[in-house]
């Protein structure tokens, strides 16, 4: 890879980002920087402004402010120019409902010029690649999710563009067809792609990307490897529950002894979640409650989920970013509840 | 890496060149087979080509027959012409509804992001909707002539009437389809478009002569593009004769064309 002369060229390159929906700034002043060949990850909860940015770069939506290049085309003055080199693959399979999967890839391809005898071939091609040749005359509605958002991906890949958006590529799927999503977009990065995925998942982007930004009421907050955002809140996380709150202090207390670390009490729920860098350290915690005598009622031990990250990066969880959708839906008295607090 | 990258140096490379003519034609011609495909698939849409102009032919005809003309027979050269504007303008109505429908569907969101033509995905259903201006007027005349109906023109008359039927239904599409570009939901598209369609078919000389309708009434009705092409019609299939009011018509056709076209392709582009 370092030795292609383009190596160093950016596939995206987006600086101070805006995009205003009303008095709401859906996506905040994002910056962003995706190398050739890699996978990056934009992770973020419902209503983070991730769909929002990938459709500013996709020439979809307007910029309102800041600039973005594709492989150094300008996306807003350059439009015809950056479809060229972009595949896209959309949060709902954007394929057609009315016709099989052949005619979908057979049309796409042919709007995009590419020969009769060629876009059979190619149609064929993408077809048994993703594993539908047996429903390629099978109407969509007749469609697994998963077999749809294959297809979505095949149309995407028609005339190889050098890079591909992928928003939210496994939302609603079940953990199996997650889990072929994830071999496919493997495939794909092997054959030399760009790919710019948007996801929820933590674990998504833990699995394909490598590097990743965390993107907060359409800010920033974060941004690198998943190693390093995981290091950031621990790498899991101790759950107690005990049976007499009173004690809620004293496992903070060993935790701070053993691991210096802080846990985090709930005293409502008697709840308490103790961070680790190693999973076995919990077995040092257990091990120190039991000789002070601390009676528990249920322990698990947890990898980091987005929470956690969300948590740690923002200060608040991913439920309430999502609030920051409904703020319209807010009645005045819930901000005069808040404002008293 | 070792597929170095799939990457088109000339892509890379290359200027931001918009669609040629030869492309734009292609890609129009490409999404106009689409549109085919779909009315295959759902019969259901094609049922106010198939089924309406059926009924109406026969109902209207035995209906106000004897009153309008004295009998049915000498109700049909009128009534006949003035049917297939009315199924032509109600095909129209489809167009908007179905353009509305197309563009809340995630595939237009590809056809957005695919480096092809602003206008194919406009222009391409536009085309393929010249089969069912073609079918309605085909059908009406069918049934004209199974209840009795001898068009004068002949052949080459009835002929000239549906070519001029298809040209009418593609220019007064336009209306409907800056409705459906505008409209929020392919619903309000419907209401709007029924409420221009009706005072169009009714104040026009589709069913009645216009003599007897009160002066304001008639002077839209005269000037009305859908009088001025079943005026045109009537002469085509009744007489077989190219007459002024052909031109007329095509006048008409024209004017709708140069008022609504631009609007609709402006607002279809900022669309895209």
């Amino acid at each position: 890879m370092t030795t292609h002369h383009h190596s160093t060229e950016l596939a995206v390159r987006a600086s101070g980002l805006v995009k205003r929906f009303g008095e709401q700034r859906a996506v905040d002043g994002i910056d962003l920087e995706v190398h050739r060949g890699e996978v990056f990850g934009v992770l973020g909860p419902n209503g983070a402004g991730k769909t929002t940015m990938l459709r500013m770069l996709a020439t979809l939506l307007h910029i309102d402010e800041g600039d973005a290049a594709i492989f150094g085309r300008d996306v807003r003055t350059e439009p015809h120019a950056v479809r060229r080199l972009l595949g896209v693959t959309g949060q709902y399979a954007s394929v057609d409902e009315n016709l099989t999967a052949t005619e979908n890839l057979w049309l796409f391809a042919r709007l995009q010029g590419v020969g009769r005898a060629e876009a059979r071939a190619r149609s064929a091609e993408l077809l048994e690649q993703f594993d539908l040749t047996d429903a390629a005359k099978k109407p969509i509605s007749a469609f697994s999710g998963g077999m749809r958002r294959r297809l979505d991906l095949a149309a995407s890949l028609l005339t190889r563009p050098p890079l591909i958006f992928l928003d939210e590529p496994t939302t609603g799927l079940d953990p199996r067809t997650r889990g072929q999503m994830w071999d496919t977009i493997r495939d794909l990065v092997r054959t030399g792609c760009t790919v710019l995925l948007t996801t929820q998942y933590l674990d998504e982007a833990d699995q394909l990307a490598d590097r990743i930004a965390v993107i907060d009421r359409g800010v920033k907050v974060a941004q690198g490897t998943a190693d390093e955002l995981k290091s950031s809140v621990g790498q899991s996380t101790l759950q107690l529950q005990l049976a007499d709150p009173a004690d809620l202090s004293l496992v903070a207390d060993e935790a701070r002894r053993l691991l210096g670390e802080e846990a985090v009490l709930t005293p409502e729920a008697r709840r308490v979640n103790v961070p680790l860098t190693r999973t076995d350290q919990s077995i040092d915690v257990l091990v120190a409650l039991r000789d002070r005598g601390v009676s528990i009622e249920s322990v698990t031990v947890q990898k980091p989920s987005l929470d956690e990250v969300f948590l740690a990066l923002t200060g608040h969880d991913t439920q309430e970013a999502t609030g920051a959708d409904d703020a319209a839906s807010h009645t005045d008295h819930d901000l005069q509840m808040e404002a008293s607090r | 890496m070792s597929s170095v990258t799939m990457t088109d140096p000339d892509v890379l490379s290359g200027g931001d060149t918009r669609v040629g003519l030869a492309d734009t034609v292609s890609q129009t011609a490409t999404l106009a087979w689409r549109a085919t495909v779909k009315m295959r698939r759902s019969l259901e849409v094609m049922f106010d080509v198939t089924i309406q102009p059926l009924i109406f032919t026969a109902m209207f005809a035995y209906i106000f027959g004897g009153a309008i003309s004295g009998d049915v027979s000498s109700y049909l050269p009128l009534i006949i012409p003035g049917l297939i504007g009315q199924t032509v303008l109600t095909a129209c109505v489809a167009t908007g509804v179905q353009l509305r429908t197309d563009m809340d569907t995630g595939v237009f969101d590809r056809f957005k992001v695919l480096p092809i033509s602003r206008i194919a995905p406009l222009a391409g259903p536009m085309f393929a909707d010249l089969l069912r201006y073609f079918i309605a007027s085909v059908l009406t005349f069918s049934v004209g002539i199974a209840i009795g109906y001898r068009p004068g023109g002949g052949f080459l008359g009835v002929a000239g009437a549906v070519l001029l039927a298809m040209l009418a239904g593609w220019s007064l599409a336009w209306i409907f389809t800056l409705f459906g570009i505008l409209g929020r939901n392919a619903q309000g598209v419907q209401g709007i478009s029924l409420l221009v369609m009706f005072p169009l078919t009714f104040l026009s000389n589709a069913f009645v002569p216009t003599q007897t309708m009160p002066a304001p009434l008639r002077a839209f009705a005269d000037v009305n593009p859908v009088s001025l092409v079943i005026t045109a019609i009537r002469d085509l299939a009744n007489d077989g004769a190219v007459t002024a009011n052909v031109g007329w018509a095509l006048v008409g056709c024209a004017a709708v064309i140069a008022i609504f076209a631009p609007l609709a392709v402006r607002s279809f582009n900022r669309k895209m």
